[in-house]
């Protein structure tokens, strides 16, 4: 089923204003903290002040004796989650470490880790009755530092944490979590093969997604157990699914209705509040709403994983890559699961490469556990290997585009993580990247021109959509997954595609968990691809019902009756009949009654992304400021349904990941406190630090979708860093090699650089 | 004690009690429901709270709600004239301003401010201008375009001549 073979699209590929767009500017659209019922106590939690402790003793009387205060929750509370329950499908994530996150359980693990939770009348008497919770700590060493957490004596945080993949099984515990091996041809080979080897060790600090929206709920329970969440999340079902696996709880007695949601980005595919504030809500018979603080959310909440990598890469005098190895150690934060197989996976994947040997670990540390981040794992690694092709280009003169070029992977080309790559459109960038007039523009003094590419490989999963024909013969689109970037309007689009009809008169609605089947959450850049598929095959379910209904109308054969612009046609007695969707819709109750459909599937086939970066920068030789001048984003996007959102993401992730390579890091004290857990001192770029980001849009269609639509969100937060670190580099002549690239760092790389000329 | 407060929200008198300590924000969003004021981070430095203050483009998370007393305050909720959208809400919607949109009512209100003072900013103007909202979505791009695009119609609108 091909709707976008030989016929021109009408509603695919137009930019109309999206359906949400007046409640998003009016201040009407109902955010998470915007919801509120009334009799709703107000729920907060007590957190720790230590990054790491044994909690010996703790005692909630006094507060639960505070006037106005109605429950106090502790992991006393959780119920234990069995091995056999600890994950779903043997799917991260592993349900004991979650649950031991959201209240710790005889340690904390973070400075932030929360302890107990209350509610009470308002937040003034929950603030109060925090302080009335008496806990007695043992302070322990701590470690916050990657490779550090790796050494023999290190901290440990998890005294059963035995390393996975490693054979023997070692016998004592440490803070690997796991070991990951992934081996593609020969590496010794390889590089015995390669004339000029470039290797290079490179660090890159955790960054946090910062949503401005801080996470926020609302619970209510019903004496029968009957339990309601309203919230803003990356997936209604996702909080549902956590959340009575955490309780203990049937999924039937869960409602979860989705709020809108003010970023996420990642951050927001896990939950932190909501199975608190249910606790709570349970305990005192009443509402719980329940807010983080934006000094909560950088404390608590994501980030994505820090890392040490060292990297190594072998070609020949001609450019061919040969050979690539590296080492990848990334924060997992207090838990396991940092996403560094994903990094092994991603790192070398725009090349055709013989012999590539990548290792991970999995390592845990006294900070927040990890959460994802657009591309999870990919970033710091791709910095690492676009860091090292753009020295290779250097140290053969060769122009770094040209370099990638030949050794680009291409339609057939096996990658070094196991499947073979089908239609792919990263030659495509690379071309229109070189193209392109940023790329052949002078350069001043001091300025430099970075070039960087990545790959994602996009998701599909399980998606559900319902299609219903309102009696006028307007059209409703019901999904289950949060719009969290304008996805309302390419679902209307893709609806609109397949009824022939005005966008205008479908309405998409994102519903509840009670009101439709069962969608994998919003992320893996899966939404329009996956969802766009089920709704496009739900519209087209519309239409062939429609054309059966008017069939029966005309007393025709449902073959005799085919569907234009919106209307069921037919020759019906040698003249020419037309029956629109309202005529159809009018008369549903004469031809079988309302007319809807409803499709849930498991999309596969989903198109892997690529994109290539361009960044020149400025870099001021006295202090080591870096001023991004110019950016442009080159990306093949398969087909951009609405463009406008789709240019959106490519200059959203770039502008994210150009605050990762020159702003963005974690500051600790010395006892592992954070000291900048604010957006003062946290720096995310503002509107004053960029430049107007260009965005070029390849589309090489995804032929395993109706409109040819690959996942668009996550590839364009990969090259920057690289992209950034590159046109550093050139414009300082000095390899950088360490993120963030602060003026402090980039002025002491530069001036090391300058004393081993002399 | 409850302080008796007597202001004009959206040009209409408005009066609430409110503790000596609240700050204007939660008075209007916990008090009021004028909840298109967002909270982003309670310290002034993501501008999702941005109103105006007797005509001062303010972080109302900044202000104490009894500072109300006998002033005017205009929100996001007020920007509209009925069903009519301001230009920078209409511009925002056309140049797909807003992904998420918990940033937009606070970019539309310093957009706002800014026009009003200043109504044909350069782009560097406008980039200075929105430096204290913050947006994670968008990249700033389509939010400059929106606000420079807006103001040159607005200004069109004003002189009688089309763009």
């Amino acid at each position: 089923m091909s709707h976008s073979n030989g016929k021109a699209l009408r509603s695919v590929g137009t930019r109309p204003v999206r359906p949400d767009g007046i409640d998003k500017v009016t201040g009407r659209a109902v955010f998470s903290a915007d919801f509120n019922l009334p009799d709703a106590l107000s729920g907060a939690v007590l957190r720790s002040p230590f990054a790491h402790a044994r909690i010996l003793r703790m005692d909630t009387s006094k507060a639960l004796a505070l006037p106005g205060v109605k429950a106090v929750v502790t992991a006393g509370d959780l119920p234990t989650i069995s091995d056999e329950q600890a994950q779903i499908n043997d799917q991260p994530p592993d349900f004991r470490d979650l649950s031991a996150n959201i209240l710790a359980r005889g340690k904390v693990l973070y400075e932030g880790h929360a302890i107990a939770a209350v509610a009470a009348v308002d937040t003034e008497s929950a603030q109060r009755a925090l302080q009335l919770i008496d806990v007695e700590y043992e302070v322990l060493p701590h470690v916050i530092d990657v490779q550090q957490a790796m050494e023999p004596d290190a901290p440990v945080l998890h005294e059963n944490m035995i390393t996975r993949g490693i054979t023997p099984a070692p016998t004592r515990p440490s803070n690997i979590a796991s070991r990951h091996e992934q081996i593609h041809g020969d590496v010794e080979l390889g590089f015995s093969q390669a004339d000029i080897t470039v290797t290079e060790e490179f660090t890159t600090q955790p960054v946090h997604q910062a949503y401005i929206e801080p996470h926020a709920c609302m619970a209510r329970v019903a004496s029968d157990g009957q339990t309601e969440i309203w919230c803003s999340s990356q997936g209604q079902f996702m909080v549902r699914a956590y959340c009575a696996r955490l309780l203990a709880m049937p999924l039937s007695q869960i409602r979860v209705i989705p709020l809108e949601i003010g970023g996420g980005f990642g951050g927001k595919t896990t939950v932190y509040l909501e199975p608190l504030a249910v606790m709570l809500a349970r305990k005192s018979g009443r509402p719980v709403k329940m807010e983080m603080s934006r000094a909560d959310v950088f404390r608590a909440t994501g980030p994505a994983s820090g890392s040490y990598i060292s990297m190594k890469i072998g070609a020949r005098k001609d450019g061919t890559l040969v050979a690539a190895q590296g080492i990848l150690c990334y924060q997992a934060g207090a838990f396991a699961g940092s996403p560094v197989r994903l990094g092994c996976m991603t790192a070398f994947a725009p090349y055709d490469i013989a012999n590539v040997k990548m290792i991970g670990y999995d390592v845990v540390v006294n900070r927040a556990k990890s959460a994802a981040y657009r591309a999870p794992g990919a970033p710091m690694a791709s910095f690492a290997a676009e860091s090292l092709i753009d020295m290779l280009a250097l140290r053969l003169d060769m122009d770094p585009i040209e370099l990638r070029i030949k050794n680009a992977a291409r339609e057939g080309t096996r990658t070094a993580y196991g499947p073979g790559f089908r239609e792919i459109g990263y030659l495509e960038t690379l071309e229109a990247a070189r193209a392109h007039p940023h790329y052949s523009a002078p350069l001043g003094k001091n300025q430099g021109r970075g070039v960087a590419s990545g790959f994602w490989f996009n998701i599909g999963g399980q998606s559900s959509a319902a299609i219903t024909l309102n009696e006028d013969g307007t059209v409703m689109v019901a999904t289950g997954n949060p719009d969290i970037g304008g996805s309302r309007a390419s679902m209307a689009l893709m609806a609109a595609e397949v009824l022939e009809i005005d966008v205008n008169l479908v309405r998409p609605q994102i519903v509840d968990t009670s009101s439709i089947a069962y969608s994998d959450l919003t992320g893996g850049s899966r939404v329009t691809f996956a969802v766009g598929m089920a709704v496009t095959q739900a519209a087209t379910q519309l239409v062939a019902e429609l054309k059966q209904r008017a069939a029966k109308l005309w007393d025709v054969p449902d073959g005799q009756v085919s569907w234009r612009d919106g209307c069921a046609i037919a020759i019906v007695d040698g003249s020419d009949e037309c029956l629109s969707l309202a005529a159809l819709a009018a008369q549903a109750g004469k031809t079988g009654g309302p007319v809807a459909a409803h499709v849930s599937l498991n999309a596969q086939g989903a198109g892997p992304g690529f994109g290539t970066h361009i960044c020149d920068v400025e870099v001021d030789s006295d202090t080591g400021r870096v001023t991004v001048l110019r950016y442009t984003a080159v990306q093949d996007v398969g087909r951009a349904v609405h463009p406008s959102y789709v240019e959106g993401q490519l200059q959203g992730g770039a502008a994210q990941g150009i605050g990762w390579a020159l702003n963005e890091a974690y500051l600790y004290d010395d006892n592992g406190a954070l000291l900048n857990p604010g957006f003062l001192d946290y720096r995310i770029p503002v509107a004053s630090d960029l430049p107007m980001i260009d965005t070029v849009l390849v589309e090489v269609p995804n032929p395993r979708h109706p409109f040819g639509v690959r996942g668009v969100g996550e590839v364009p937060i990969i090259p920057p860093l690289g992209a950034v670190a590159n046109a550093v580099s050139r414009a300082t002549a000095a390899r950088h090699v360490d993120l963030p690239m602060s003026p402090p760092a980039v002025l002491k790389t530069m001036q090391r650089a300058a004393r081993r000329r002399r | 004690m409850k302080q008796h407060i007597c202001t004009s929200i959206n040009g209409e008198i408005t009066e609430f009690l409110c503790d000596s300590s609240a700050t204007l924000l939660q008075v209007l969003r916990d008090n009021l429901q004028l909840t298109g004021t967002k909270e982003g981070c309670g310290s002034g430095d993501c501008g999702a709270c941005s109103v105006m203050f007797n005509d001062r483009l303010v972080c109302s998370c900044l202000v104490l709600a009894v500072e109300a007393q006998n002033s005017r305050i205009d929100t996001i909720e007020g920007m509209a004239t009925g069903d009519k959208l301001h230009p920078l809400q209409q511009s925002f919607l056309e140049h797909a301003a807003l992904q998420c949109g918990i940033c937009t009512p606070g970019f539309l209100v310093a957009a706002k401010a800014l026009l009003d003072t200043n109504p044909s900013p350069t782009e560097t103007e406008v980039r200075f201008w929105i430096a204290g909202n913050l947006c994670r979505c968008t990249g700033y791009d389509s939010i400059v375009r929106a606000i420079l695009d807006a103001a040159e119609k607005m200004r069109h609108a004003e002189t009688g001549v089309a763009p």
